[in-house]
This record gives structure tokens, C-alpha cells and sequence, in this order.
């Protein structure tokens, strides 16, 4: 058994999962059953002036008959009565010491702050995390992402915060930047103890086609909002690995974005986050995914040998590299493995039409393709559209020069191996 | 819409069978649709004798566009309704889909045909229209799936077309003669109307081409341009052994023919035998168990393993509580006035006697030995030519003697609807090509 124990600048919980900031974290009742399911901690729906909602809230993108693999909302921070938000925080804390706690907040002048600071660790809070992230409604009213978007206001914030809070300060990121890199060096120089990403990303996630309306519909208008679920994990891994691999960025990060499962668990700390945050997937499932989401961790952290979180944390970061540096004499080439093709033809036509013309009909007259390996260039559009997992595998091509990066090649002349896949 | 046919009674015997493959709602076929891998020249359109775009038809379904899914199918079968349900797409489509390979079930093909095509004939949703005319007309004898799939591919050319069948209804075995489980009359007939909505399709019924009172050849090659048989199989073949003439002894079809249109009566028949091994007779003993006979027995001179109706099929029929009675060659029918029995030679490997006998009781006994083939009423037409009674054609359905085409059971032996339907299209196209003298 590993040891799952997670500390993300101080906050320490038994497990790295954690709930993010969102309905499934609305209420003390709710966290209390998702700490009997076995998550590690949550952070509270945010706080702040309470505010009012919409109907509906949420719209969901499908693909080839998969429901939600993207979701988006147009809800804001927490709708509920301070007073009684701060009542189930300890009544949460009492319960559940082991557990942490940590309480989202977004208000906007430095005395707001300083009071909703305070009574939210009077309540018991093991962390704050600052929302500089919510991209849609509250950014109109000067905060969320219209916070997290400027780094002089962001830094000028996380101070305020650090100064008043006597608990870790985690400042959450939005996505809805160019470079995220300006960002976390300002919340770091506001004096934070770590970072949490992504928050959504602004989005339309549809269009009614039948009533020309945005969705969700609020009666015959809509808006803009927040994107998130398994769809934004790429975009979410990126920004958390920029600033993992970054020299003056120093955090401890918090990660977040379509994790749906122990394995893309896995990829977020592998890229430098120490504990992992999930909303999407837990109100699409519930919180008993979590309990996969600690076994799987464990028996893959035990099958690699690894004792504990740290043994795992940012292993993947130095191999994320610049395009310059990336060897451009490797070469591979797919190879279709006869016995378990079942002749589907996918990796020609997907060859063919999208990639470079190397997937040709067997000449014996069989169904399984056929790959001229003088022009394949190894990109790897087979595999990926290929059924059956491990019937195509890409393969080194041996007895090649010598490596040489495009760097090499224009620093110092290095030989670079002949194009393929230009006819 | 033209009336196809005097109306079915409403209270026929088949109307007690429920479909053996229901249909899909929405939701299930939205499922199904997205497991298709939408493979590349994929080998279920290779198998399907009309060559639907398979893979094109499901993404259709797939992605709402129900529409243009049915399209898809009726394009290139204007059957496509019936098929989907009469189609043994074990042996065809189905039985090429690629997840056969990886031991992954198949995609339910045919439920995905059926449900693009039902909501076609449900919403009347019509995609062709007729051609300009052309001047040019073709008689169809015979309207079974064979002469309606060559009618309406030569309407959508602008040809006029007159189909000449001797019942009282249209569709052929669609109508008459597939399992009731499988497709019944009302929807086969639903089915013709729909195909003779493209407009401009005559239709003479009640008299036979070449019989008492139906026009001769030599009318029609006055009259028409060219002459497309789809003729089917004819009547049942006998067996001429003792007591073959007692009551309660029937052809297989014609039996069929009878509680598919009408009703029939099996009070007091605790007893049915069903002889051959063929999917008529397979199809003989699921029907009449579904009708409430509680013994029934198929009698078949060879075994399990050598008998030519669908493996498939049989083990449906074997679950619903089909009997066998393997390697029995029938001698003779016994029973005063009434069928009672079978009494029956046991046949050894070699299908040859052993030297024992016993009897199978059967108040009602079905010969599903085969049909008759009707070359014969075209043999006198010089340049036709028959093997084994079948009507011999080229690839493209023509015949021996000129403006003569022929498709379907009558020119390949007896198949299935699928490959009717494939055949008279490809017969139209090729009538086209010589009406139009080869420019087209
Ligand atoms: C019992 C049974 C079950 C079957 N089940 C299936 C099944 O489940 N699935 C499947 O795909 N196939 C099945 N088949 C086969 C299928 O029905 C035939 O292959 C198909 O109907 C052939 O079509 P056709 O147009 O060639 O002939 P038919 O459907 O036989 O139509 C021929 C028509 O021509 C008419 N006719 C004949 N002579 C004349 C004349 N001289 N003048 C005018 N009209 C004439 C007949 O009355 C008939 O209506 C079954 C066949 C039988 C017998
Ligand atoms: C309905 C909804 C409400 C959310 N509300 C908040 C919020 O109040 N505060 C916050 O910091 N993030 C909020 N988020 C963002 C999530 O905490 C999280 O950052 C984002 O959804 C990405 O994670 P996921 O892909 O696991 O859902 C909300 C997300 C959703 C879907
Ligand atoms: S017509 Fe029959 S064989 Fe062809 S695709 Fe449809 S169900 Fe399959």
C-alpha cells in the first residue's frame, strides 16, 4: 500500500483527491458524504455576497454518441446565506478533522476580504483558495477571472489575503489567459502558498438549432460561460505544466481539469500538481468515483514501486521540452499486426485523406492493410483511429544517423536524415 | 396512393405472431448506431446483395439525420423495409461486420435498416420521382419483390411500366409466404403501396400471363417494349406415396399462403409433422408451434449438421420446442379418410434404408420438399434457355431471346428477397441501357 498522503502548501489531506470549488461542494451535507465516499478533501463552493441564479445553468457537448464529454455553466459562486455556509463549515470540521477543508472566496474590497478571511477560519477552514477564476457573470462585476486576468491585481489581492489569512492561501488560476506563466509568478510574488488549476474556460457550448438560441437557454437569451470536463484536461495539463517546469515559478500546484479517473489523476501529478481537484465528473457520477480513484493510484503507485506522492510528483516535467530540441532523425514507422486486424480499413482511409498516403490495399487480397514503410513518417493517425487497442504499434526504425535537433542542425551543421512522405 | 390489393381480413391466423426481432425506439438505436466503426469499403456492403452504404446509413442514424438515412438505404433498395426484416443477416451483412474478428457482437444491421425505413413508410417520406417519360414501356410479369424493384428503378428512368400478377395481391412470398414473425401481410403490402407511390405504375392482378384469360407473349411483345419475368417458384412439389391424397396434408407454401392471408383451422391437431430440411420447413415448425400445435416434428432423410435450413434459424426453432426426427425417408401416409401418421424407413449415413420403420403421428402433415420451378411457361419461346427449369440470364438479367429479362426466384433457383430485389434493379438498368440503345 502507498502512501497517498498529500500536503499542497501546508494543506494536508489523507488522499490527494479533492473536490473543486462547485455544486457538489455546495453544502456541509453534501462534503459530509463525500468524505465518507473517501475524498481527501474540498474546497467550498465559493463565498461571497450571495447572489442569484439562472435557469437553467448547464449545457453539455456530445460526441459520437457519449454523453458530456464536455460541460459548461453559466452558475456563479455560492447562492446560499453566509451565515449558514460558515455554520456547516464547522460542523463539517468537527466531523471530519482529518479531512481538509478548504473554503473558495471572491469578494471585492480589501475589508471584505479581510472579514470573510476570518470568519471563514474561525469556522475551521484548513485553506483558502482565492477565486481569480470564474469567467463568466461575476468577471462583469470587476472579479473572478477579471481579477485573475491582470497580474497586478491578482498579486495586489493574494497580499491583502495573505496578510489577514493565519492558513495556506492557494490562488486559483484562470485559463482564460495567453500565457499562464505571468499569472503564477504573481499570485507567488503576492506572497501565496500554492496555486490551484484551471478554472473554466469561456465557452458556447451550443446553439438550440431549432430555436436560434444559445445554450443553456434562459428564456430567449443566453451567455457566454465556463468550459470544463474531460474535454479541457489537455489544455488544464499544459498550463500546469508550464509553470511546473518553470525556474522562477517555486509553488506547490493544486490540479484541476477534466480529471475523470485515477489514471488522469496520474498525468496531473506526473506534471507537477500535488493534490488533484474534480467537479465534472463527480456531478456526472457522483462521488463514489473516487473510491477507483484511490485504488487505482495505489495499485499503480505499488506496481511502479513508489512509496509516496513525492516519488510521483513532476517525474513527467523533464521530459516537456521545445520543439527545437526534439530529435529529428528518430524515426518510426506503424506496423499492423495481421492477427489481430479485423480488417476495418479505418487506417487507410484515415491515411489516405488525412496523413500521407502509405496505407494502401493488401496486394494479397486480404483485409488487412498494407504499409509501405518507405513513405510512412510514423505521425501516428493509424493508431489512433485503429479499434483494436494494440494491433498497430509504432515502431523504431533502427540503423539511423546519428541524432541531431533542428538546434544541432542550425548551431553546428548535424546531418538530418532524408524527408519521407513528401511525394 | 394506387391500391395494391383487395384488403386483408383483419382477423387473419398470422395476426397472433409478434415480431422475433422487435423494433429499436430512439434511444436504442442511437446506441447501436454509435458502436458502427464506419469501417472503410466495408465488407457488410460488400455482402449485401443491393450494396447499401452500411456504414454511411448508421452515421446517419447516428448523428439525427434519420431522413437521409433512409434515403441512403432506399437508393439503393427500394425493398429495404422488408428486407431488413426478412433478411438472413447472419449469412449477409451482419455476418461480414468487422467485430466478428474481435469477438465483439456485430452491429444489429438489420434493426438499424428497419428503423430508418419504417419511420420512412410511417412519415411517407418519398425520395424519387418518376423520370421524364420516355415513350417506352415494360411488362413485369409477376409482382413479387423481383418485378417491383425493376418497376420502380425503370419509373425513376421515366419508362412505363404494367405489372401483371396472377393473384389478388401484390408483393409475391413477401406478402404470401416469409415467416409471419418476421414480416406480415399488412406491412409487406404497406411496403408495395409505398413503392407504387413513385406514380405510374399499372397493375393488372387476378390473372396469369400466359393462363385462361391473361394476355399471351405474343400481346405483350405487341404491346411493350421488353418483358421482365419474376415469376417466383411455382407450387409445391408432392410426394407420390401411399395415402397422399388424405386430408390434412399440404404444401408448405401454400399452407403458408393460407394463415398469412386468411385463417386456418387447427383445432384438435395436438400432432403436426413438417417434411424437409430447408428453411421453408424450419419456418414450417416455427409457425405452426406459434399457431398452437404442441408437438411438432421435422422429418428430414439426413442430419443435424447436413440440413440446408439457416443454422440460426434452427436453433430459434429448437428453443420455441422444435422436434426432430433425423435421417427418416417418409414411405407412406396412413389414416382412414384424415392423415395420422407418417409412417417413415430409418435411413442409415449413406441416407440409404436400414430395414427399420416406425410412425410419426401427425394429424397435419407439411411437404416443404421444395418447389416447382416455372420455366416452362417461357420453353416455347425460342432463344430462352432453362437449367433445371431455371430461367437462364447474363449478369445484367437479360435472356437468350431479345427484349426478354428475367430476375428473382424464376432465373436463380430460389434465394432470398435481397437478391430479387438486387436482380430486377440490375434487370431495369440493363433494359434501360437497350431502350435507351445504349446512350444511357
Ligand atoms: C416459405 C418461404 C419463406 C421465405 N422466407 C424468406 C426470408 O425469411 N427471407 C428472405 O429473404 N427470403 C425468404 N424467402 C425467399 C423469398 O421469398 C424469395 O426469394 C423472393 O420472394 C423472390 O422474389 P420473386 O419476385 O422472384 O418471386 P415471388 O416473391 O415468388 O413473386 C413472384 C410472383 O409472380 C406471380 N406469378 C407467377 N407466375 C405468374 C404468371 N404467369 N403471371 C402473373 N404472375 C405470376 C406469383 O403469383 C408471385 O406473386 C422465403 C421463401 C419461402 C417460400
Ligand atoms: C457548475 C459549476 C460551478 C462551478 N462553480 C465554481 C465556483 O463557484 N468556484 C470555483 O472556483 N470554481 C467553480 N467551478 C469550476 C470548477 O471548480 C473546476 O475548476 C472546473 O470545473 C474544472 O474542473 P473539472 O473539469 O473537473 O470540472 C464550477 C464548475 C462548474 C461545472
Ligand atoms: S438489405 Fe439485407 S443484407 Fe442488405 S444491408 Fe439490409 S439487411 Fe443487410
Amino acid at each position: 500500500m502507498a502512501d497517498l498522503r498529500a500536503n499542497t502548501g501546508g494543506i494536508r489531506s489523507p488522499n490527494p483527491f479533492w473536490l473543486a470549488s462547485a455544486p457538489p461542494t455546495n453544502s456541509g451535507d453534501q462534503i459530509k458524504r463525500a468524505f465518507d465516499a473517501g475524498w481527501g478533501g474540498a474546497v467550498w463552493k465559493t463565498l461571497g455576497s450571495p447572489i442569484q441564479n439562472v435557469s437553467s445553468r448547464f449545457g453539455a457537448l456530445n460526441f459520437r454518441g457519449t454523453r458530456a464529454v464536455g460541460f459548461n455553466n453559466i452558475e456563479l459562486i455560492t447562492d446560499r446565506p453566509l451565515e449558514v455556509n460558515f455554520r456547516e463549515i464547522v460542523d463539517v470540521k468537527k466531523h471530519y478533522p482529518d479531512n481538509a477543508v478548504i473554503v473558495s472566496l471572491m469578494v471585492e474590497t480589501e475589508e471584505e476580504w479581510r472579514d470573510i478571511i476570518k470568519r471563514s477560519i474561525d469556522a475551521g477552514a484548513d485553506g483558502l483558495e482565492l477565486n481569480f477564476g470564474c469567467p463568466h457573470g461575476m468577471c462583469e462585476r470587476g472579479m473572478g477571472s477579471a481579477v485573475g486576468q491582470e497580474p497586478k491585481i491578482n498579486e495586489r489581492i493574494t497580499s491583502w489575503a495573505v496578510g489577514y489569512s493565519t492558513v495556506p492561501v492557494l490562488v486559483k488560476l484562470t485559463p482564460n489567459v495567453s500565457d499562464i506563466l505571468p499569472h503564477g509568478r504573481a499570485a507567488q510574488r503576492g506572497g501565496a502558498h500554492g496555486v490551484s488549476l484551471i478554472n473554466t474556460i469561456k465557452s458556447i457550448i451550443g446553439v438550440d438549432i431549432d430555436r436560434f438560441v444559445l445554450e443553456p437557454r434562459v428564456a430567449g437569451l443566453s451567455t457566454n460561460g465556463g468550459y470544463c470536463g474531460a474535454a479541457v484536461k489537455p489544455i488544464a495539463l499544459h498550463m500546469v505544466a508550464q509553470l511546473a517546469r518553470d525556474h522562477e515559478f517555486q509553488l506547490p500546484i493544486s490540479g484541476i481539469g477534466g480529471i475523470s479517473n485515477w489514471r488522469d489523476a496520474v498525468e496531473f501529478l506526473l506534471l507537477g500538481s500535488s493534490s488533484v481537484q474534480v467537479c465534472t465528473e463527480v456531478m456526472l457520477r457522483g462521488y463514489r468515483v473516487v473510491e477507483d480513484m484511490i485504488e487505482g493510484l495505489n495499485t499503480y503507485m505499488d506496481e511502479k514501486g513508489i512509496a509516496n506522492l513525492d516519488g510521483l510528483v513532476g517525474k513527467a516535467i523533464p521530459s516537456y521540452s521545445e520543439w527545437g530540441n526534439l530529435d529529428l532523425n528518430y524515426d518510426t514507422v506503424a506496423k499492423i499486426n495481421p492477427s489481430s486486424c479485423i480488417g476495418c480499413q479505418l487506417c487507410m482511409v484515415a491515411c489516405m485523406d488525412g496523413a500521407h498516403q502509405c496505407i494502401h490495399p493488401n496486394p494479397d487480397g486480404t483485409r488487412v492493410p498494407f504499409v509501405d514503410e518507405s513513405e510512412c513518417v510514423g505521425c501516428n493517425l493509424c493508431q489512433i483511429v485503429c479499434p483494436v487497442p494494440g494491433c498497430i504499434t509504432l515502431e523504431e526504425v533502427k540503423d539511423r544517423l546519428p541524432p541531431a535537433s533542428w538546434n544541432d542542425h542550425v548551431e553546428h551543421g548535424a546531418a538530418l536524415r532524408e524527408k519521407k512522405g513528401v511525394h | 396512393m394506387p391500391d395494391s390489393s383487395p384488403s386483408l381480413p383483419p382477423d387473419r391466423s398470422e395476426t397472433v405472431f409478434e415480431d422475433f426481432k422487435p423494433a429499436y425506439d430512439e434511444k436504442q438505436a442511437l446506441v447501436e448506431a454509435n458502436r458502427c466503426l464506419y469501417c472503410f469499403d466495408a465488407p457488410c456492403q460488400t455482402a449485401c446483395p443491393t450494396h447499401i452504404d452500411i456504414a454511411g446509413f448508421i452515421r446517419k442514424i447516428a448523428t439525427g439525420n434519420t431522413r437521409g438515412s433512409a434515403k441512403t438505404i432506399l437508393d439503393s433498395n427500394i425493398l429495404g423495409m422488408s428486407c431488413a426484416r426478412v433478411c438472413p443477416v447472419e449469412v449477409l451483412c451482419v455476418g461480414e461486420c468487422v467485430h466478428n474478428h474481435q469477438d465483439v457482437p456485430p452491429i444489429a444491421i438489420g434493426k438499424l435498416q428497419r428503423y430508418a425505413t419504417d419511420k420512412a413508410l410511417e412519415e411517407g417520406w418519398q425520395f424519387f420521382e418518376a423520370g421524364a417519360p420516355t415513350g417506352k414501356r415494360v411488362a413485369l410479369i409477376g409482382g413479387g419483390p423481383a418485378s417491383l424493384a425493376a418497376a420502380h428503378q425503370l419509373r425513376r428512368y421515366g419508362h412505363g411500366v404494367t405489372i401483371f400478377e396472377a393473384r389478388e395481391r401484390l408483393g409475391g412470398l413477401n406478402t404470401n409466404g416469409v415467416a409471419p414473425y418476421k414480416l406480415r401481410a399488412d406491412d409487406a403490402l404497406a411496403e408495395v403501396d409505398y413503392v407504387l407511390a413513385i406514380g405510374g405504375i399499372e397493375v393488372q392482378t387476378g390473372v396469369a400471363v400466359g393462363g385462361p384469360g391473361g394476355s399471351s407473349f405474343a400481346d405483350l411483345e405487341r404491346d411493350y417494349d421488353a418483358i421482365f419475368l419474376g415469376i417466383g417458384l411455382g407450387a409445391d412439389s408432392v410426394m407420390k406415396v401411399p395415402g397422399a391424397d388424405l386430408a390434412g396434408i399440404h404444401g408448405a407454401v401454400a399452407f403458408i399462403e393460407a394463415f398469412k392471408t386468411g385463417t386456418v383451422d387447427l383445432e384438435g391437431v395436438t400432432h403436426a409433422a413438417v417434411i424437409g430440411g430447408g428453411n421453408t420447413a424450419v419456418d414450417c415448425v416455427r409457425e405452426l408451434l406459434g399457431l398452437g400445435v404442441p408437438c411438432v416434428q421435422m422429418v428430414y432423410r439426413g442430419d443435424e449438421a447436413g440440413m440446408s435450413g439457416y443454422e440460426h434459424e434452427w436453433d430459434e426453432a429448437k428453443i420455441e420446442g422444435a422436434q426432430a426426427v433425423w435421417r427418416a425417408m417418409p414411405l407412406a401416409f396412413e389414416g382412414a379418410g384424415r392423415v395420422a401418421g407418417v409412417r417413415c424407413a430409418a435411413l442409415d449415413d449413406q441416407k440409404k434404408p436400414t430395414g427399420r420403420e416406425f410412425t410419426v403421428p401427425a394429424a397435419l402433415v407439411l411437404l416443404a420438399i421444395g418447389q416447382s420451378k416455372l420455366g416452362a411457361l417461357v420453353a416455347g419461346l425460342p432463344g430462352i434457355a432453362l437449367n433445371n427449369g431455371r430461367i437462364v440470364v447474363d449478369e445484367g438479367g437479360a435472356t437468350g431471346r431479345s427484349r426478354y429479362y428475367a430476375g428473382g426466384d424464376c432465373a436463380n433457383g430460389g434465394k432470398e428477397v435481397v437478391n430479387a430485389v438486387a436482380e430486377g434493379k440490375a434487370a431495369a438498368n440493363t433494359i434501360h441501357h437497350h431502350l435507351t440503345n445504349g446512350r444511357e
